[in-house]
């Protein structure tokens, strides 16, 4: 029953130095961005990963494809350990996870024509060169629907939704095994977000990609990702089966967090049971004891301060950290209504 | 039949900008009504003029690269014709403005009290130093910033984006103004933020009158707060309706893709969305009859009409909705009913 | 701020120190033989090797260094008996070519690099801050243009092309105002200003180019900032917008780098001095190169250096002032 393992992610830590610095200039404090993530995403699977600003799954993303290099833990690939990897065997990994960007106007050189721009990283790599390079590079903007005519043109002639076509395009080129997304679609607009997704999906399928899918709207993640992790202050606070988060979502942040998502239907405004959390997001650099989420928590108790709840399995793969999870019967919208 | 109380009357707005590239025709011929306490929505993707719609109605555009045509009217004179002393007058007193983004709209080189406090001086120039002190934390409280009185004193960047949102409405509320225009105040803020700032709107809103124009790219916003809605597409409105009707009965092939290509939270099956092909149009080069004929699945039942004629708003379906299309009314009904289910 | 100052302070004196050690080091490095200089060409070997050991330089080198660093501190005394003299501190060294201390000829030429620097520097920030605004306010039009041009011109041409331009020009051509030559202002103000006018000039224009640059396009980046549209939806006077918002937010990297150009300035105008024959400081440094009067060129280097990590704190600390957003970390 269980799939292929693409990658996994064991226990892995990530802290910022940051703060006043002392007298010789040592930062005395330090920004907990992520805060001991473990995960395992399966081959083919889509992970969507959710959290509101500031709450390291960003981060999380730069950790993965080792643009970033973590305090502790553990990143593996393949069940081969990519953590500490330097030089050519990191170049060797680096061809199997590409990331996709969140603003298509800035992660492609508006000097670089789009050909340029695709087969850059054939060229890093040095696997292939001259004519087949091109024909690779025109297949790869068939693939993604870009006109493989374009090949000579320059980022400006393309709209946003071509730009991030573009950027997929050259995140594929290599044949990656695993795509890490960062908010691929957050800048552009609605009706372009749909093609972007519908082509993310169709790639997966026909390419046997596994996919990261790092989002702030709750929606576009429900539609594409098989399984979510709610990240909140640097920790996975609820994972599970997309169907058990979104339907049956068991850490009170996940229901708060749902129930704020306006909802497409004038006829379900004011709905009974909205919750309203009260405040802002507390510091990485300063979380609360135990657990992190119980400052804007309705069901803290002092266990909530005294206790970090570990992130245990609820059944059938549904994963939380809390003391005191959403019981069935408060449902998705029981809880006290706060204004 | 309620009665209403206009306090914004726009009529055929058009704005164009001198590029250097040519002209852009950023707005054409936009016209509604703003009515006391009701808030209306004007959704569209980027570069549909909604923003710049905003924007012309404090004549806050760029005065050398801009034209402006049409009539704003406000409390029964025309800001169009209004000279420059007569519109700092409106400005921040009966109309005042809320930013996307709270992170630059704020004076990074002042206290938010001294900001909150201008806006009041300039309007009210005889104003006590207590005066002006009390209504700043009187604001401040009003918008939910804990520890006013400290708080005030602080600079915009030691605030959370949220905070410094509330900030910017305690500014463009300190006058209290019959209008308010909210350029998507909620769209640079997290979701859980973004409930928080809208319900403090409305609230504000319930509790003075005001009337609100939102302006979002966001239709679940719209279906949260709005009571009328705009569409915009490059640059013109192609359909006023009710909010309800707009989500139930939408009357333009554009809503229709709009609608259709929202994922949802009750989205459980996976698949296609629906998209609208290609991309919208150049506004230095829009294409002739309608401008949304290449990207609608609909334009081939029309005879040729939409690629030579520009529709105009009309009723097509419920009452209180029309829209810019050519197809027949049936037809809109028929297909506005499936969409909208 | 208090412990942000304390540590500015400290690493500026540490980098002081590493400066002199290099300088010291890279001068003595020189293939010149700084006592046979001490005499003319003539000179017979004993009273080179008698000069040598009065002066110190038959000591090892980090010893040579050892007397420097103290003679900043306690001043130093140089040979014996009858032909003993001293520096007092803060002393840099005696100049073999001038006979003199080298705090004393500093001490001498100094008041005139910094009458030439202040002067310049008013005027050019008067001409770069002001045409940049006049260029910011009329974009596009012939202002704009005019300022484009002349900024283009001024940050292209050099010094001493300029200089002597204006110098050929006003004095010899046009014979408004007399060669320059340098007196007092205690002594005579008049013949003062006559000396400094054109010098005064010619870096202002000169360095007011990048000044106009700079203003005008923090200007047009303000303009466009949100903050900024937000003080005129307020209802705010354009002048009260330009002048709480828009120049305000422009000038903080004009601060910045009229400071540092500032500090450079005081250091010697070394090409504009000598043009215009002013004695400051640059001419000094030009006559120790010249001569290979190596104490005279480690002193004025230090003082330079001075100048230009004093200048840095002191932005670093204004910046916090300035920028509200910097005060915090």
């Amino acid at each position: 029953m269980s799939k292929p393992i693409a990658l996994e992610v064991r226990n892995l830590v990530k802290y910022f130095p940051t703060g006043h610095k002392g007298f010789l200039g040592r930062p005395s404090q330090e920004l907990k961005a992520v805060d001991g993530v473990s995960f395992v995403l399966s081959k083919g699977e889509t992970l969507g990963i959710v959290g509101e600003s500031g709450c390291g799954k960003s981060t999380l993303a730069r950790l993965i494809t080792r643009l970033l290099d973590p305090s502790s833990g553990q990143v593996i690939l393949d069940s081969q350990d990519i953590t500490h990897l330097r030089g050519r065997r990191l170049r060797d990994v680096r061809r199997q996870i590409q990331m996709i960007f969140q603003d298509p106007y800035s992660s492609l050189n508006p000097r670089h024509s789009v050909g340029q721009i695709i087969s850059a990283p054939l060229e890093v790599q040095g696997i292939v060169s001259g004519d087949e390079l091109m024909s690779r590079v025109r297949e790869m903007m068939a693939l993604v629907g870009l006109n493989p005519e374009h090949y000579n043109r320059y980022p400006h002639e393309f709209s946003g939704g071509q730009r991030q076509r573009i950027g997929i395009a050259r995140s594929l080129i290599l044949n990656p095994s695993v795509i890490i997304a960062d908010e691929p679609v957050s800048a552009l607009d609605v009706s372009i977000q749909a093609q972007i997704l519908n082509l993310l999906e169709k790639l997966q399928q026909d390419l046997g990609l596994s996919f990261i899918f790092i989002a702030h709207d709750l929606s576009v993640v429900r539609h594409i990702a098989d399984k979510v992790a709610v990240m909140y202050l640097g920790k996975i606070v609820e994972m599970g089966p997309s169907s058990a988060v979104y339907g049956r979502s068991l850490h009170p942040y996940t229901t708060a967090l749902l129930s704020a998502v306006p909802v497409a239907n004038p006829k379900k405004r004011g709905a009974s049971g909205r919750i309203r959390l009260q405040g802002d997001v507390p510091s990485p650099v300063n979380p609360p004891s135990g657990c992190r989420f119980r400052t804007r928590c309705w069901k803290a108790s002092e266990l909530c301060a005294s206790h970090e709840p570990p992130l245990i399995d609820m059944g059938e793969g549904h994963l939380v950290a809390c003391h005191h999870p959403m019981e069935p019967s408060e449902g998705a919208g029981k809880p006290p209504v706060e204004r | 039949m309620e009665a209403s109380h206009p306090v914004l009357i726009v009529e055929n707005l058009s704005v164009s900008f001198e590029t250097p590239d040519g002209i852009v025709h950023a707005v054409n011929d936009v016209s509604f009504v703003l009515h006391r306490g009701k808030t209306l929505g004007i959704v569209g993707e980027s570069g549909s003029g909604k923003s710049v719609t905003a924007s012309s109605l404090m004549r806050l555009n760029n005065s050398v690269t801009a034209t402006t045509s049409g009539s704003v009217q406000v409390s029964g004179k025309d800001l169009m014709a209004a000279s420059d002393d007569e519109l700092r007058q409106i400005r921040g007193s009966e109309i005042a403005m809320v930013f996307q983004d709270p992170m630059s709209a704020l004076n990074p080189y002042y206290t938010v009290g001294a900001q909150i406090a201008e806006a009041y001086e300039v309007h009210h120039p005889n104003a006590s130093k207590s005066e002006v002190q009390m209504k700043v934390i009187d604001m401040m409280t009003k918008v939910g910033i804990p520890n006013p009185e400290q708080r005030s004193k602080d600079y915009p960047h030691q605030f959370s984006g949220g905070m410094r949102q509330r900030i910017v409405i305690a500014i463009a509320l300190v006058n209290d103004p019959k209008i308010l225009i909210a350029d998507e105040p909620t769209t640079a803020l997290d979701v859980t933020v973004q409930a928080q700032i809208l319900d403090l709107m409305l609230s504000l809103q319930a509790e003075n009158g005001m009337a609100i124009l939102l302006i979002t790219h966001d239709l679940g916003v719209i279906a949260e707060v709005a009571r009328d809605v705009l569409v915009m597409y490059a640059g013109r409105v192609v359909e006023k309706a009710d909010v309800e009707d707009l989500f139930e009965i939408p009357t333009h092939p554009y809503s229709w893709g709009l609608l259709g290509a929202v994922s949802s939270l009750d989205d459980s099956h996976r698949g296609q969305l629906k998209t609208i092909e290609g991309a919208p149009p150049s506004l230095l080069n829009l294409p002739t009859g309608c401008a949304f004929h290449p990207r609608c699945t609909y334009s081939s039942e029309n005879n040729g009409q939409c690629e030579t004629l520009v529709p105009s708003l009309m009723q097509k379906g419920p009452e209180h909705s029309s829209s810019a299309c050519h197809l027949q009314s049936a037809r809109v009904v028929q297909i506005g009913r499936e969409v909208g289910k | 701020m208090f412990l942000f100052i304390t540590r500015r302070l400290f690493f500026a004196l540490l980098l002081l120190f590493a400066v002199s050690v290099v300088t010291y080091l890279l001068f003595s490095a020189l293939p010149v033989d700084p006592a046979a200089l001490t005499c003319g060409k003539n000179c017979k070997p004993e009273l080179i090797a008698a000069n040598r050991v009065r002066l110190g330089y038959d000591k090892p080198l980090v010893e040579q260094y050892w007397l420097f660093l103290k003679g900043i501190f306690v001043g130093r005394d140089y040979g014996m008996g009858q032909a003993a003299f001293s520096c007092p501190a803060p002393s840099l060294g005696y100049s073999f070519s001038q006979h003199e201390c080298v705090t004393t000829l500093i001490g001498k030429t100094f008041p005139v690099t910094a009458f030439l620097s202040i002067g310049a520097f008013i005027l050019w920030m008067f001409i770069g801050v002001g045409s940049g605004a006049i260029a910011a306010l009329n974009k596009g039009k012939w202002q704009d243009r005019l300022a484009n041009a002349f900024t283009a011109i001024g940050v292209s041409l050099p010094t001493f092309y300029v200089g002597l331009l204006v110098l050929f020009s006003v004095v010899i051509w046009l014979g408004i105002l007399p060669f320059p030559h340098y007196e007092s202002p205690l002594e005579d103000p008049v013949k003062f200003l006559n000396a400094m006018i054109l010098p005064w000039i010619t870096l202002a224009v000169l360095s007011a180019a990048s000044y106009t640059r700079l203003t005008r396009n923090g200007m047009l980046e303000a303009m466009n900032e949100d903050f900024v549209r937000l003080g005129v939806a307020k209802g705010l006077t354009r002048r009260v917008v330009l002048r709480k918002y828009v120049m305000r937010s422009a000038m903080v990297p004009i601060v910045t780098i009229a400071g540092l150009d500032f500090a450079a300035l005081l250091g010697g105008a070394i090409i504009t001095e000598s043009v215009f024959s002013l004695p400051g400081m640059g001419k000094l440094s030009i006559r120790a190169v010249v001569e290979s009067d190596l104490p005279v060129l480690v002193g004025t280097t230090m003082v330079a250096a001075v100048f230009i990590v004093l200048a840095n704190v002191i932005v670093d600390i204004s910046y916090g002032f300035l920028d509200p957003r910097v005060r915090e970390k």
